[in-house]
């Protein structure tokens, strides 16, 4: 770790102006920076940290029928906060790394890293999620730009999420089994006018959606409505985990499982 | 009821206490007032010339007290290997040197270059990045096959080839074994690969270097398996430090599991700077410098062949393997998969000829050297292997197959040069049937059935060589040390008791065990003696910890130390009762007069042996204090049968581990409890290596696995409930105390077990898969299911 400074402002303006100099940089939970800090393989001069701002933390639900994430609400808060009207999420939630991770990783820290193995991009993909920031909204589907590279700009941070509540939905994570993050893992979300399916873990291009699984379970919510599609090797990542064959197998493995689970 | 003192009880592990409330003493806890710190500038390549180390800049940054280069070790000496093994041809293995900091040449990512010693970390670790290097990268060869090719790239560039030795074994059997392999009824032949592994013990290396300049006194505080050890090779082949001017002390240690045996760089580094800087220079390990500086284990590239007559019986095996080594020679590293190997290719089994050959190889990938088990877990993997696929193509039962073939007669001469003092292979297998249900198998596999898994049951037996070793004998297969132990039984006035043993503890519960047996043999509380171990200023020369041997080697030091101060006991009581010491009986911490009521305790006799006012000072010496240094006879051989039943689930080709059961005959057992724990580690370090653990380089000798998030380490949910049983007791002949060694048996025993219970579980689903590769990923079954 190099050293460095640390902000703690106690609102999102002051966030925002910390974070204008160029050598500044967010602190969410810390999970990711701070192990790439230790490693020095990153060297901000100032730390903002948003944990101490009121405004992004906590769970609420919209009269639109949202669930809404403040950007700094840790995974543990969500795990128990939207169980009731979001229950797979609050397990996908409840179910990233562990408890120390839990309790200080951010859905916002998430969403802004964009690993390729992470969770909530899945989930907020599968929502078609609002990800608000201090300057403007964005749509999950316009949102995720390629592995760890979102359409946030500088100094950008994600003040919440706002995810609609499907009617079904889950959640299928198999896990790399060293890291835990997702070899692969695929949320499925019914809504009224469709269904949703995003894929994670799988593909050089980081998160996306499967549109042809969409389709079929558009027109019929069964695991078997699936059993004539193939997704393709070509894209996939090829790893010392899982070959570019087997994670397109997963795909379908787990689109089935949470249909299932889902229905 | 069971027992609460002495031999035979469960007694709690007493160091546990401080361990778990946080008041361990470990080397990252030893401070000294001004000491420094030492950054190494490690290589980031597997292969490069190094053309030239500028420091400049970096030794003018703040806190920089010197930066070292290899052109400062030039005089000094090489880190030495421990065992020099002979070929085939009876020529003396290849031996590079290996610097103390890398001079001409890298020759693995993590070889040190360059040593920063700073006042703090950060400023070493900060002058470190401004040092500039200018290096010609090389190719690396990591294949082992491919560094055996005429014409490789060499690794060494003055030794002939990679190859540091063909050994043969035993070479005269080789011919022998070639003919029964030709007339055999049936041969099952199977090509393997034993993966590599990290050690990773919870404790990463720590070296804390001081010198007294006053006395040119050097102590080196070390995470050490084995003090006296490092103050031989570091003292006599390294630094050239006497040892009466060289001390080692390794305190709490968090783990070794072999890694920590060995003699490394750093340690030199420390003790050397030290003197060099005249202040104390400290060196904590990160994580990432253990994945790329800690010796790695296993990793083998074997096939091997086992022949059958038309009646089954065994009639043959010869194995091929190739021995990583990595870039240089650690150790023990030449003696792993030759003496801890070869000698043990018979397994449970009267194969009549057995003849191994191993290649050993240099190659630009981090040193290979003993991992718990070391050899023996590569020579059972292999034979339980070949077995079960053996019963597989004769349509046998798998233990039919075993028990037919069984040592049944002890003493028993293996045509591998070892001779087993005792065992009885069929009662740990009929005790496995028993523990492990294998009559419930066929209904629980039905019930996998149901929910959509294949089930399989995958059984094997396992011996492994305990209690390292006769000294003669390792002499003569070229060992560089004796392997022998000893102790000193230290009898204070008021009773209580200090033993100080060679033996080391960094898990095993040593201050527990050892207690237990001086309690037993004086009849006193446990709590009334301690041990000291871990600091050569205060303890007598004995050779660690390692090879399951503590309470085999040491602990016998530790009985015939005792027998002694009973002895000199006796005589003194004899004298406070006024009868001859013939007659005296100890028992319960009392001595009597046999046949009479005449008795004194020992607390009065131990009293009287340092208050000796009256006493027989014309016959002995005052004080109670006696040393013993015991040399084994034989190694000792821990056997049992093991079985473990998983869950495939064919969608994905995740395996779960249903059930595991153990039945290990250790011998007699000192602790039952200590015992189970020992299994248990043991068996999930197996787990972790049949499952999980892959350590592993790219072409140019990239470590891929060099974090926790690639290199996938066993957890509480990867592993079941154990079933473990070591009731089946055949006690080892030799040694006094009867006792084998558990250290490393479950590390043994298991790979095997769950390899094989994956294969049985894929033939029930309908594919015939011979063989997979360790780790058994989800990925590697899914694809062996679906090529
Ligand atoms: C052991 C372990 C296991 C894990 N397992 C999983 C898993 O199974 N699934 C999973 O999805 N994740 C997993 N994670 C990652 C975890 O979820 C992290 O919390 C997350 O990736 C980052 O969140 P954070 O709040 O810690 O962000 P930080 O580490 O603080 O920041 C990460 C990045 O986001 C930026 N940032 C932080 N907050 C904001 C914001 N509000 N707006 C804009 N930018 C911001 C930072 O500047 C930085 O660039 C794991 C992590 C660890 C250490």
């Amino acid at each position: 770790m190099y050293a460095f400074e640390i902000e703690r402002p106690s609102s999102i303006a002051d966030a925002v102006a910390a974070l204008k100099s160029e050598e500044a940089q967010a602190l969410g939970g810390g999970q990711t920076l701070i192990p790439a800090l230790k490693q020095r393989l990153a060297m901000p001069e100032q730390l903002v940290s948003l944990a101490g701002i009121p405004e992004m933390r906590g769970v609420c639900k919209s009269d639109a029928g949202e669930l809404c994430i403040g950007g700094a609400t840790p995974h543990a808060v969500v795990a128990k906060e939207a169980m009731a009207d979001f229950p797979a999420l609050a397990d996908m939630a409840g179910h990233i790394g562990d408890p120390a991770v839990r309790n200080r990783g951010t859905i916002g820290g998430s969403l802004a890293n964009n690993d390729p193995s992470a969770c909530y991009p899945c989930a907020a993909l599968a929502t078609g999620a609002a990800i608000i920031t201090n300057a403007r909204e964005i749509a999950a589907d316009d949102y995720f730009q390629g592995m760890f590279s979102t359409a946030l700009e500088e100094g950008e941070i994600i003040t919440e999420v706002k995810l609609p509540i499907p009617e079904k939905a889950n959640y299928q994570k198999f896990v790399q089994p060293a890291s835990r993050f997702a070899l692969v893992g695929v949320m499925v979300a019914k809504y009224a006018d469709g269904v949703r399916v995003a894929v994670t873990g799988a593909s050089e291009n980081g998160v996306f959606r499967w549109s042809e699984a969409e389709a079929a379970l558009s027109a019929d919510f069964s695991a078997s409505a699936l059993d004539d599609i193939k997704t393709s090797a070509d894209g996939m990542i090829g790893d010392l985990h899982g070959s570019p064959e087997y994670r397109a197998h997963l795909i379908g493995v787990l689109t089935k499982r949470a249909v299932t689970a889902a229905a | 009821m069971p027992k609460d003192n002495g031999i035979g009880a469960s007694s709690k592990r007493r160091e546990d206490v401080r361990f778990l409330t946080g008041d361990g003493q470990y080397t990252d806890d030893i401070n000294i007032h001004g000491q420094l710190y030492v950054h190494f500038l490690r290589s980031d390549v597997a292969h490069a010339k190094i053309n030239a180390v500028n420091t400049e800049a970096a030794a003018a940054m703040p806190g920089v007290q010197r930066i070292f280069t290899g052109a400062d070790f030039e005089a000094v000496g090489s880190i030495p290997c421990g065992w020099q093994v002979t070929d085939r041809h009876g020529e003396p293995m290849q031996e590079p040197r290996h610097a103390v900091l890398a001079h001409d040449k890298v020759r693995h990512v993590g070889d040190p270059i360059a040593a920063v010693v700073a006042d703090t970390y950060a400023q070493a670790r900060d002058a470190a990045e401004a040092i500039e290097l200018d290096l010609t990268d090389l190719p690396a060869v990591i294949d082992m096959k491919e560094a055996a090719k005429e014409g490789s790239t060499k690794v060494h560039d003055d030794l002939t080839s990679n190859l540091c030795y063909d050994w043969g074994f035993v070479e005269e059997n080789r011919d022998a074994v070639d003919a029964a392999i030709k007339e055999a009824a049936h041969v099952t032949t199977l090509e393997l690969v034993n993966n590599r592994l990290v050690a990773n013990p919870m404790e990463p290396r720590v070296a804390v270097g001081d010198y007294d300049k006053s006395k040119d006194e050097h102590t080196l505080y070390t995470t050490s398996q084995n003090p006296h050890v490092i103050r031989l090779l570091m003292g006599a082949f390294v630094l050239g430090i006497p040892e009466h001017k060289l001390r080692v002390i390794a305190p709490d240690v968090g783990g070794g599991f072999g890694t920590k045996i060995f003699h490394y760089a750093e340690e030199a580094f420390c003790t050397f700077a030290a003197k060099e800087l005249k202040r104390p220079v400290k060196w904590t390990a990160s994580r990432s410098e253990a994945f790329m500086s800690d010796a790695q284990g296993r990793d083998h590239v074997t096939k091997i062949e086992l022949a059958l007559d038309a009646d089954n019986n065994f009639t043959a095996i010869r194995t091929e393997t190739y021995a990583n080594m990595g870039a240089y020679l650690s150790t023990f590293a030449s003696s792993v998969p030759t003496w801890l190997h070869g000698t043990l290719m018979a397994g449970n089994y009267k194969t009549p000829l057995i003849y191994v050959n191993v290649k050993a190889m240099f190659t630009n990938t981090v040193p290979v050297d003993a991992y718990r088990g070391a050899g023996r877990p590569e020579a059972t993997f292999q034979l339980e292997r070949v077995i079960d696929k053996a019963a597989r193509e004769l349509g046998v039962d798998p233990i039919a197959l075993r028990r037919q073939n069984y040592v049944t007669e002890f003493p028993y001469a293996t045509p591998v040069a070892v001779e087993y003092d005792t065992g009885d292979y069929h009662a740990t297998m009929d005790k496995l049937e028993e523990i492990a249900d294998l009559k419930g198998f066929d209904a629980r596999r039905k019930e996998s059935e149901a929910k959509g898994k294949l089930r399989g049951l995958g059984i094997n037996s396992y011996i492994e060589a305990c209690g390292i070793a006769p000294s003669n004998l390792v002499g003569q297969l070229g060992a560089r040390a004796g392997l022998y132990d000893a102790a000193t039984v230290r009898v204070n006035a008021t009773g209580s008791i200090s033993v100080m043993v060679g033996a080391h503890s960094h898990g095993q519960g040593h201050e527990t065990t050892f207690p237990q047996v001086i309690a037993e043999m004086i009849g006193i509380p446990e709590e009334q003696i301690d041990i000291v171990h871990g600091d050569t200023g205060r303890i007598p020369f004995g050779m660690g910890t390692y090879g399951s041997r503590s309470l085999a080697v040491c602990g016998s030091a530790m009985v015939r130390a005792a027998e002694k101060v009973i002895a000199k006991s006796k005589k003194i009581a004899a004298h406070l009762l006024e009868a001859s010491a013939d007659d005296i009986e100890l028992k319960d911490g009392k001595f009597s007069v046999a046949g009479t009521d005449k008795e004194v305790e020992w607390g009065a006799v131990t009293l009287a042996a340092y208050v000796p006012h009256n006493y027989p000072l014309e016959d002995i010496e005052p004080g109670l204090e006696e040393t013993a240094f015991y040399d084994p006879a034989n190694f000792t051989y821990p056997a049992g049968a093991y079985a473990c039943e998983v869950e495939v689930d064919p969608d994905t080709g995740k395996v779960t581990i249903e059930r595991f059961s153990a039945a290990d005959d250790f011998g007699n057992v000192i602790n039952p409890m200590i015992v189970d724990g020992q299994v248990h580690g043991g068996i999930a370090q197996g787990i972790g290596q049949a499952l999980l653990e892959n350590c592993s380089y790219d072409d140019t000798g990239q470590l891929l696995s060099a974090s926790y998030m690639d290199y996938a380490m066993p957890r509480a949910d990867d592993v079941p409930f154990y079933a473990v049983d070591h009731s089946c007791q055949t006690p080892c002949t030799h040694n006094p105390l009867g006792v084998k060694g558990c250290g490393e048996a479950g590390a043994i025993g298991s790979p095997p077990s769950v390899v094989n219970a994956v294969i049985d579980a894929l033939h029930s689903g309908g594919h015939k898969v011979a063989h997979i590769d360790m780790p058994l990923t989800p990925g590697r079954v899914w694809s062996a299911m679906n090529s």
